[in-house]
């Protein structure tokens, strides 16, 4: 029961503190926005993805898949500036068990960029992507289990980082490459080798390639599933969502095991 | 008799060469106000640290509320409150938010909540300000509310690390007087450190520590007599002759001398101890050869004890470059906090 109720607040505070900042939830959309707008009408002449599907409609649910990450990556890595301004500390001697605050900052963490999420599905209709009610709930799921394994990566991440000084270094060494080598903007199959190689290492390729696959199941041109060229291959197997979504869960697992176990160490 | 709320034995930390806190043995009663007196760097913190879990002692033993400090973790975490020397309050929610926060993590019962977070907010005037964010309080406010969190909970023991480092001298009265009427309303046991005189004034009992070691532990009259006699200070134009002669013809060792042998720094003045001051300066000045410029004659304080028992000043003994910087930090880090209590 303790342990619910320290789940919750910790859940509470992270919800709360976006409430409290709505600024930045309009502001952190600017994004988002700007790669589906400007780079999505940019490119649709020039790049061809597949047939009844342009630029702009393939990049749509990368950048959903990219919103929640990063948010929620985000939100996770922000204990680094609790441990800066000193919040921390009154976290750290809480007489509730380490791992509560882990799966409390995490399920809050997730459901802001869930809200996020969201919210650019709402843009849907803007670039003609035709997403039912069904699809929607469908893809919940999907969006949530891609948020909860990237605010534990960032809470391992944090967990780690004693100081603000390396915050930037750390976002250009992990978050960063992982977004643009995972099929957000690009399909993965045609590339060089070695590019090839780190993206079917990587895991977001899989949660992306989910998402996608979802997302754009409602598309008339895709129903002839084998036709469309940006599934991800492994070993010319070409990836189900389900078998994506594995991928996934097995990541989330290590990640959320390895945040606790950090977390948990720290004085 | 109650036993006592906090026991230490042979407690000692080392950071690998440094000892920061040695050998300490110390016994804190119910009901008492314990301060911890000590210069930046003497082993104050690590010492609260310890007994606040979130260091673990290198060796010796201490019980908190009666409980172990290692082994008993979370239990003793659960009825202690903390004060920090930084500020902990999360500065984008706000006062009511941040309790509420602790309330919970500290397993405040559900119908109790409410009504102890609003007698606690009113109790350090806070109430009507409750629903503000905290980024936008003074100082004092900031410290007021760290105050009323720590006791939310309803602890025992309220441990207060440099409760009022950073504020003026008239929000330092201030938190003073919450913490004298908490006390009493609360019936809670105080452990503060502090590197003020004035704020240690305010104690029961007070410990004395220096490089990590306790070298006298009594209460403030006690400690005070420990300086048996008046402060004489006298200013002469040879400082370094005039406490040479007050050696030979007196008999008496005069403190700074040492100081006023050093070159440039001969106006400082030197001070000696004697029983009957307002008595001894007539024949003092009387028998000197060497000019005098002033004489002046006071009760001892603690800064005279501390003095006496480390042999130097507590006010600046080594202040490290970080810990000036801290000090800045913290006037910047809390807007306004010269303007309200």
């Amino acid at each position: 029961m303790a342990s619910l109720s320290s789940i919750y607040i910790f859940w509470y505070r992270e919800v709360l503190r976006i409430w409290r900042d709505k600024i930045r939830v309009v502001g952190s959309l600017a994004m988002p926005l700007l790669w589906l707008l400007v780079f999505g009408a940019g490119f649709s002449r020039l790049v061809q993805v597949g047939p009844g599907v342009d630029f702009a409609k393939f990049m749509f649910p990368g950048i959903v898949g990219m919103t929640v990450l990063m948010t929620s990556f985000m939100s996770g890595v922000s204990i680094v500036w609790e441990r800066e301004l000193g919040f921390l500390k009154e976290v750290l001697v809480a007489p509730v068990p380490r791992s509560t605050i882990v799966i409390g900052k995490a399920l809050g963490s997730a459901t802001v960029s869930m809200f996020q999420g969201s919210l650019v599905l709402g843009l849907a209709p803007l670039l003609g992507v035709k997403l039912t009610p069904m699809l929607v709930f469908k893809l919940w799921p999907l969006m949530a289990l891609v948020a909860l394994t990237s605010s534990a990566l960032g809470i391992l991440v944090a967990s780690r980082m004693k100081s603000m000084e390396g915050f930037q270094l750390i976002m250009q060494a992990t978050i960063m490459p992982m977004l643009f080598l995972s099929g957000v903007f690009f399909p993965v199959n045609s590339l060089p080798p070695w590019m090839g190689l780190i993206v079917k290492v990587n895991p977001i390729t899989y949660a992306v390639d989910a998402i996608r696959q979802v997302a754009l199941a409602g598309e008339a041109a895709l129903q002839d599933v084998a036709s469309v060229p940006w599934r991800v291959t492994v070993y010319q197997h070409t990836m189900t969502v389900l078998q994506d979504t594995l991928v996934v869960v097995a990541f989330g697992i290590v990640m959320g095991g390895l945040a606790v176990w950090s977390f948990g160490r720290q004085d | 008799m109650d036993a006592p709320l906090v026991e230490t034995k042979d407690l000692t930390r080392t950071f690998g060469d440094f000892t920061a806190v040695d050998h300490v043995s110390l016994r804190v009663e119910r009901g008492e106000i314990f301060g911890f007196l000590g210069p930046n760097g003497a082993g104050k913190t690590t010492t609260i640290n310890i007994l606040c879990t979130l260091l673990k002692p290198t060796s010796g033993q201490a019980r908190v509320c009666g409980l172990d400090v290692v082994r008993q973790q979370s239990q003793v975490r659960q009825r202690i409150g903390l004060v920090f020397q930084d500020p902990s309050l999360d500065d984008r929610l706000t006062a009511w938010d941040n309790l509420l926060f602790h309330a919970y993590v500290y397993n405040v019962p559900r119908n109790e909540r409410k009504p102890r977070m609003e007698s606690i907010l009113r109790m350090v005037e806070l109430w009507e300000r409750r629903n503000n964010q905290v980024k936008t309080f003074s100082g004092g406010m900031k410290r007021r509310l760290e105050i009323a969190r720590g006791l939310l909970h309803h602890p025992r023991l309220l441990f207060l690390d440099e409760p009022t480092l950073g504020l003026d001298p008239q929000s330092r009265a201030h938190i003073w007087q919450y913490l004298h009427q908490l006390r009493k309303e609360e019936d809670i046991t105080i452990f503060l450190t502090t590197h003020y005189m004035e704020e240690a004034e305010n104690a029961h009992r007070i410990a004395i520590i220096d490089h990590g070691r306790i070298v006298a532990l009594d209460t403030p009259g006690e400690l005070k007599k420990k300086v048996s006699a008046d402060i004489v200070t006298i200013k002469t134009s040879d400082d370094k002759k005039a406490s040479e002669e007050i050696e030979t013809r007196f008999g008496i060792h005069a403190n700074g001398a040492a100081q006023a042998s050093a070159p440039g720094s001969a106006n400082e003045g030197i001070s000696l101890e004697v029983p009957n001051g307002h008595e001894f300066v007539p024949r003092l000045v009387s028998g000197l050869s060497t000019p005098v410029i002033s004489v002046s004659v006071r009760r001892p304080t603690l800064e005279d004890v501390f003095l006496k028992l480390t042999g130097r000043e507590l006010r600046d003994s080594d202040l490290t470059g970080k810990d000036i910087m801290r000090e800045h930090m913290r006037m910047f880090s809390r807007p306004g906090g010269r303007r309200h209590g």
